[in-house]
């Protein structure tokens, strides 16, 4: 904890003053974030590790809340004046003549776990260390196949340090690893041309890019490209899809997952409103977000309001159970925070957000699945999704997939967009698999102009009516 | 920091980092000063207010290049900063064709005002500020008892960048921006809900509409949506709303980038001369609009920018190639990005195309989706409504248009007389014959 407060200049005696500043107009709460974020990308194009990026990141973000409603400033320089500056303009959100009351910050009692153990931290490592990463996968991925005409690598890692403060005494600090790999591939066959990307990513050190990630995502970057030469726009309408396992995921993220985040439900704005309690799927269907899934790219030590995370049920047997929130909403609804509380930055105030979000394994087994399906779809591959909070109506875009003839998998498929609405989908899911796989790819979660990193994951799963794009 | 200090920082950077080793560098100082305030149940629910100031540093050193991004202005810092980005340069390979842009492609000078500062910036008030978001909430929540919702805004920004380049480029660029509009929710009898949204852009307050305008717009969007359903899946001609057709350009904008076509993921490699869209899409590239969202003299590279006819009837004649890909690919420079695009916009308004039309799918809304910038396959979710004999029969949804980029923009019979100006990509309402819809 010290450690924290050196680094970043400060000391009790001087954020004390900076929070009774805050709170000098009356507001009920506040709390300091500090960050440093130090982000290094190395870009493999042509062949040639020839460019870098390399960004540091260092400020303060003080938040007053007054009842429900939210001032917030930032300061990128954290002298006494700057930060007093920035307190005065969040306190503005106050007006009253409420006394300020005292506190002293108490350090947390209990250790805050671990979720991202990491062998090799990125700081420690040099760009001479890391170009051969990008090299073996651009030797790889023009090995496996002729017809491969151009590869690009994208390297990034970032390390995060945080120190929360607030007006309940509150102290902790975090320490984030984050990295994440993009192989984009682009292959030619007579006169047609396909690319396709495969990625990389979670809350690891260096140590994560054995011989085996990087021949993984080689083989994939060039098996999703080729595939595509085949592939064929399917019927387009509603119809059955199966989802393969992994990244099929990002269904719950948007049919479920924004629409039970409790900042829309507190405001009535979300189709979940007043909803909890009600059976909302088969017995069969558990959904959880996860905070706490060992390296994943979504987990959380600790949310950016300084709580812990946890496994939150969202569905429970088919039961919706949860929203997710952040403070200002479990105070609303009178429960525990489920940390969830996320920003991009110290320049952003936190609101309930997703971490790892997946559907839990079920009683079905993939193959009786795919079997069940007369004519549908498996999609396979996902590039982004979207979703509109009240209606529920939501999309994601499938990369690659496979036709589903007479319970057999045949032709690929390529770019095509579904669209469903969140509720009925969830009713519609009528088998799930014994096979869950959490996705490692980059999932970024954009909302209210603020991306997050997440992710997600899915059994196989059969929803019985779905709208495909198709032609 | 005042202009004084940061110009003279930026100065310093350059002149650090030449004498610490590097061959040429690249200097941008951003300074931002933001405000956000979002009202929603007759009370402000979120002020956020900041400044950013922020450096990007490239070098280039021995043919190799890097860039550096640092908000820690502190010459202590800077010193060490500078020292590091050079240090970890030299690890990485060599690229022949990473230099400076040639000096002679630098503007010459500013020669007019292009209407990008608003003088009243830093004379607003707090409380009008407060008022106008009040006043957006009260318009939406006053069309109708079925809105249950109305979050709604204002935000303002006022930016200011130094450019300087050490091979005899130097710039600023001072603008501001302001945006408000409404995001509202409605609920129908059976508690179905829908929402919509409208916002406004401008570089100056005074160009903003009025609060009631803007509120009553969002409202009636929502509104408009009760009782949307999919229907049948089919071809369907599509009038294409003004504000949304924008996304429907950003497939053939983006595949015209150096970047893409170099990657050989374009499909418009290969097209230009030739025909990639029907006689009625001509595309002005336009940097000196006046008040314009990407208004400049200048590039990213610090090139001076130009009016460049990017598509005249229907006939691909640019890309947006940069200096370094033009190099690598052996063709002319032009600039690297967009700025402003402007159509060549025709004589009817969007109801007149829809009464001309007679019958099928308003498009007022994307939903996800995505293409394929190397095939130009595409796939997007829609909303919208369904219309015959030229009238609005019934909203849609949860359905989506899928086809060809090529096709699409061949197909394109009708051009609009109503640019959207909140916008950079000014698109008017467009109609297309022959869409494939999947909805039932």
């Amino acid at each position: 904890m010290k450690n924290y407060f050196d680094f970043f200049g400060i000391t009790e005696s001087i954020a004390e003053k900076i929070i009774a500043e805050a709170l000098s107009r009356g507001g009920d709460y506040c709390d300091l974030f500090f960050q440093y974020r130090s982000t290094k990308n190395l870009h493999l194009e042509d062949n040639s590790v020839n460019s870098s990026f390399h960004s540091t990141d260092f400020g303060v973000g003080i938040r007053v809340i007054n009842k429900e409603q939210t001032g917030f400033s930032f300061t990128e320089e954290i002298t006494f004046d700057s930060m007093r500056k920035a307190a005065r303009t969040a306190s503005a959100i106050a007006g009253s003549a409420k006394k300020y009351k005292k506190f002293r910050f108490v350090p947390e009692t209990e250790t805050v776990p671990n979720y991202y153990p990491i062998l090799k931290t990125w700081d420690s490592v040099n760009i001479k260390e890391k170009m051969p990463v990008l090299n073996n996968i651009n030797n790889a991925v023009f090995s496996l196949d002729p017809r491969i005409i151009q590869c690009n690598i994208s390297f990034t890692d970032t390390e995060s340090k945080i120190l929360i403060l607030n007006s309940e005494g509150k102290a902790v600090t975090d320490y984030r690893p984050l990295f994440s790999l993009k192989v984009k591939v682009t292959a030619e066959e007579k006169n047609s041309r396909e690319s396709n990307v495969a990625t990389r990513s979670g809350r690891y050190g260096f140590e994560f890019l054995n011989k085996n990630v990087i021949r993984d995502i080689s083989q994939e970057a060039v098996r999703k490209t080729v595939d595509l030469f085949d592939a064929v726009k399917p019927d387009g309408g509603e119809m059955q899809i199966v989802l393969a396992p992994g990244s099929s995921g990002i269904l719950l993220h948007e049919a479920i997952g924004h629409g039970l985040e409790a900042d829309f439900n507190r405001k009535k704005t979300s189709l979940f409103y007043n909803k909890l309690g009600e059976k909302v799927a088969e017995p069969f269907v558990s959904i959880v977000d996860d905070g706490t899934w060992k390296n994943a790219r979504g987990s959380l030590n600790i949310d950016d309001e300084g709580n812990k995370t946890e496994k939150t049920f969202l569905v429970k047997d088919g039961i919706l159970v949860n929203y997710l929130h952040d403070r200002i909403s479990s105070q609303h609804y009178g429960v525990l925070p489920t940390g969830n509380g996320r920003r991009q930055s110290f320049r952003y105030t936190p609101t309930p957000r997703m971490r790892n979000t997946y559907m839990l394994s079920g009683p079905h087994t993939p193959k009786e699945i795919i079997k069940s399906v007369k004519k549908g779809i498996y999609t396979e591959t996902f590039s982004n999704g979207q979703v509109l909070i009240g209606a529920g109506d939501f999309t994601f875009y499938v990369k690659t997939g496979y036709l589903i003839e007479d319970g057999e998998l045949t032709k690929p498929v390529k770019d095509i967009n579904i669209i469903g609405n969140g509720p009925e989908v969830l009713k519609d899911v009528v088998m799930v698999g014994d096979d869950l796989i959490l996705d490692e790819g980059t999932w970024t979660c954009g909302k209210e102009s603020q991306g997050v990193p997440v992710s997600h994951g899915l059994p196989t799963v059969k929803v019985s009516r779905i709208t495909v794009g198709g032609i | 920091m005042d202009f004084k200090h940061r110009y003279t920082l930026a100065e310093w950077i350059m002149d650090y980092a030449i004498s610490s080793g590097a061959d040429e560098v690249a200097v941008d100082l951003v300074r931002a000063e933001e405000l956000d305030i979002e009202f929603c149940d007759n009370k402000i629910d979120k002020l956020e207010q900041g400044i950013q100031n922020l450096l990007y540093l490239e070098i280039y050193q021995n043919n190799r290049y890097s860039v550096h991004k640092s908000n820690l202005l502190d010459k202590h810092h800077l010193r060490n900063f500078i020292h590091g980005a050079l240090n970890s340069t030299r690890y990485l390979e060599k690229d022949l064709f990473r230099t400076l842009p040639d000096n002679k492609l630098y503007p010459k000078q500013d020669t007019y005002d292009l209407q990008l500062y608003d003088d009243s910036f830093n004379n607003l008030k707090d409380t009008d500020k407060i008022m106008l978001a009040s006043d957006i909430e009260k318009a939406s929540l006053s069309l109708s008892d079925k809105i249950i919702s109305s979050t709604s805004s204002y935000s303002e920004g006022c930016f200011h960048l130094i450019k300087m380049q050490s091979n005899g480029f130097k710039g600023e660029k001072h603008s501001t921006s302001y945006t408000i509009g409404a995001e509202v929710t409605a609920s129908d009898k059976s508690n179905n809900l829908c929402e919509d949204s409208y916002y406004a852009h401008t570089r100056f307050f005074n160009d903003l509409p009025a609060s009631e305008k803007v509120g009553k717009e969002a409202a009636d969007r929502c509104l408009r949506k009760i009782g949307q359903d999919k229907i049948r899946s089919g071809i369907y001609t599509t009038v294409v709303e003004n504000s949304e057709a924008s996304n429907l350009l950003g497939m053939i904008l983006s595949a015209m980038k150096g970047s893409s076509l170099f990657l050989r993921s374009s499909f418009l490699e290969g097209k230009k001369g030739k025909r990639i869209a029907s006689e009625k899409l001509t595309i002005l590239d336009d940097p000196y609009l006046s008040k314009g969202l990407r208004t400049n003299y200048f590039d990213s590279e610090g090139c001076a920018t130009q009016k460049r006819m990017m598509i005249d009837k229907g006939i691909l004649n640019e890309y947006y190639i940069d200096t370094y890909y033009a190099k690598k690919l052996k063709m002319k420079p032009t600039n690297g990005e967009r700025t402003n695009i402007l159509l060549n916009y025709g004589n009817s308004s969007c109801n007149e195309l829809l009464a001309k039309t007679k019958k099928g799918i308003f498009i007022t809304e994307f939903i996800g989706g995505n293409f394929n910038s190397t095939t130009g396959d595409f796939s997007f979710g829609i909303a919208g409504f369904l219309f015959e004999k030229g009238e609005i029969v019934k909203p849609v949804n949860e359905m989506n248009i899928t086809g060809n980029a090529l096709t699409l923009w061949n197909n394109l019979i009708e051009v609009g007389n109503d640019p959207f100006s909140y916008s950079s990509v000014q698109t008017p309402t467009l109609v297309f014959k022959d869409v494939f819809f999947s909805g039932d």
